[in-house]
């Protein structure tokens, strides 16, 4: 894969592939720093949703005529794009899904269902979003199976030196977050999984902060499964996948029933196809494919090392200009961070802030995150978060900053 | 500085939020009621005591959340003191009117708790705005002991 060094990107050049950044709100130039929520769509993705209902919209796998065939084609040359994305051995082992909530239940439900007994351990963290915890929460409440957790220290990081008496030969799954969406906090994904198998344990990551940020290669990791969204990367709602490693992935019974996982029905029994499209029941989200394939053909076209150096560059700067502001307590790593910045400030609650500074076109997020046991373990109810992608600049940054001020001068 | 913000954040409320009255445990209150807006984390403690005539003769909150929730609390503590069954549940609805729909006149017995007309604008801060009112609400339907409510419950009717 070609490594374009990020001085050689023209940065603002790809602002103009997002019709929506060039708005004003309420009068100034919107500045999105709400991209772990959900990122931006680029052009491409636009026009590769408008030309698939323009010429190629039918049913996948079922028409014999042209149209069918086109969809079916272009539906599975998705898959395979996500999967060498992903650095998969197969586009076997990617099924489609709605998103990263959608990806973890289907583990939950199709392997836990049927793997898991009374006794069992799941082992998470404390740092996990409400999505890969939930999941979890509903499974151990069906099968007896507890959830143990990782802690994670003052500065962000997961509390690694406490593994050797979690990760006991009764975990028989662990899940975890690449990068928190809270904390900004990179975990050590290769060295978890490895500890992971090294019990006998299987090995799941949210890459939902991930999947758009940095290089993934799932056979490096060494994971089991990954679970991702495209709507954070690009790409529109409603897509995402699940990567399941292929002996794991066809030892699992199906989850949802319907049409186009089958093979054939009687009216008593029902013969299921192989993985991926024994996990896809019913019309899957063609467009959602096809644009997420779009997606990721464009930020392979800038890169992600690229992508990653660029967004970590502007987080860092982020996180040297609101240590400037009076009152400020930034949460999350002190070095190396992903896209993002949380914080909270003496002058004002989150909401207060976030509705202050969207009268000033600045769009952040201000409350739990879905990570409401996080921010018990900091001793908050929220805070706020400004979250970066490749089409933000320090420019942005910089009135961020003079936008807070205002606010502190405001409600103090 | 846009109107709106203005008009949310006036002086009276940013000045409530800031030094918010009745702020305390009520020592000897009838009923305790635990208010809290899960979409943010907002928190309220609200204790009301009862007159002879069933009207609030006291009523004290704690908590803690965003500068509309703690205002809203103080303001309405401030004018609910003393009020009688029916002139609390009279401003309710008022209130409820007055942060909710555009056109709601903002009727005179409302007092300062108009200043928080501005919260329609943003429809999102409107249960910040209800937090407080809810859990009064909920005092006093239930008269005697302890409960917990949340903005996700929907009354404001009778
Ligand atoms: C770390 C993490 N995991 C999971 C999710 C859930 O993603 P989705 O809502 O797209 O399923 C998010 C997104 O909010 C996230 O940030």
């Amino acid at each position: 894969m070609h490594q374009v060094a990020r001085a050689d990107i023209d940065w603002k050049a790809l602002r103009e592939d997002f019709p929506i950044l060039r708005q004003q709100i309420r009068g100034h130039p919107l500045i999105y720093f709400d991209n772990a929520a959900t990122s931006q769509k680029p052009r491409r993705v636009l026009d590769a949703l408008r030309h698939y209902y323009e010429h190629e919209n039918a049913n996948v796998h079922r028409g014999l005529h042209e149209l069918s065939l086109r969809a079916t084609e272009a539906y599975e040359n998705a898959r395979q794009r996500v999967a060498s994305y992903l650095g998969a051995a197969s586009a076997d082992e990617i099924v489609f899904t709605r998103g990263t909530t959608e990806s973890i239940n289907l583990v939950a439900q199709a392997w836990g269902g049927k793997f898991l007994r009374d006794g069992d351990v799941i082992l998470l963290t404390e740092m996990e979003h409400h999505s890969n915890l939930v999941p979890w929460q509903l499974l151990a409440e069906g099968t007896g199976a507890r959830l143990r957790f990782v802690p994670v220290r003052d500065d962000g990081s997961l509390a690694l030196e406490q593994l050797p008496s979690l990760l006991t030969p009764e975990v028989k799954l662990f899940a975890f977050t690449h990068i928190s969406n809270s904390l900004g906090t990179i975990n050590p994904v290769a060295e978890l999984c490895r500890k992971a198998r090294a019990v006998g344990a299987l090995s799941l990551v949210d890459a939902a902060q991930s999947a758009g940020h940095l290089p993934i290669n799932v056979r490096e990791l060494g994971c089991d499964f990954l679970a991702f969204s495209g709507h954070k990367m690009c790409a529109p709602t409603g897509i995402g996948a699940l990567y399941g490693r292929a002996e794991i992935l066809d030892s699992l019974p199906p989850w949802h029933g319907g049409g186009e996982m089958i093979v054939s029905v009687t009216l008593e029994k029902s013969a299921f196809k192989k993985a991926p499209h024994r996990f896809e029941a019913g019309t899957p989200n063609i467009a959602g494919a096809i644009g997420l394939a779009a997606a990721i053909d464009y930020i392979e076209g800038i890169g992600r090392p690229a992508i990653f150096e660029h967004d970590a560059h502007l987080a860092g700067y982020a996180a040297e200009r609101l240590a400037e502001l009076p009152g400020m307590r930034m949460l999350g790593p002190s070095g190396q961070r992903g896209a993002l910045v949380g914080f909270v400030m003496d002058a004002a609650h989150p909401h207060d802030l976030t509705t202050f500074a969207d009268q000033y076109g600045l769009a952040m997020r201000g409350g739990h995150h879905c990570n409401q046991p996080l921010m018990r373990r900091f001793g908050v109810t929220g805070t706020t978060r400004a979250s970066f992608y490749f089409y933000n600049t320090k420019a942005e940054i910089d009135r961020m900053i003079e936008i807070l001020r205002a606010a502190v001068r405001f409600f103090s | 500085m846009s109107l709106e913000l203005e008009e949310l954040y006036q002086d009276v409320i940013l000045d409530h939020s800031r030094r918010p009255r009745n702020f305390g445990n009520l020592a000897d209150a009838a009923v305790l009621v635990h208010g809290d807006n899960p979409a943010c984390g907002d928190e309220i403690h609200l204790g009301v005591k009862f007159g002879p005539d069933g009207g609030l003769q006291d009523i004290k909150f704690t908590g803690h959340g965003c500068a509309i929730s703690q205002a809203s609390a103080s303001l309405m503590t401030a004018k609910l003191k003393g009020k009688s069954r029916v002139e609390v549940m009279e401003m309710l609805r008022a209130f409820h009117d007055l942060v909710t729909s555009e056109t709601a006149e903002a009727p005179k017995m409302l007092g300062d708790l108009r200043l928080m007309q501005g919260v329609r604008k943003f429809p999102q801060r409107v249960k910040c705005a209800m937090l407080a009112w809810r859990a009064v609400e909920q005092a006093l339907r239930q008269s005697a002991g302890e409960s917990i409510i949340s903005t996700e419950t929907d009354f404001v009717t009778p």
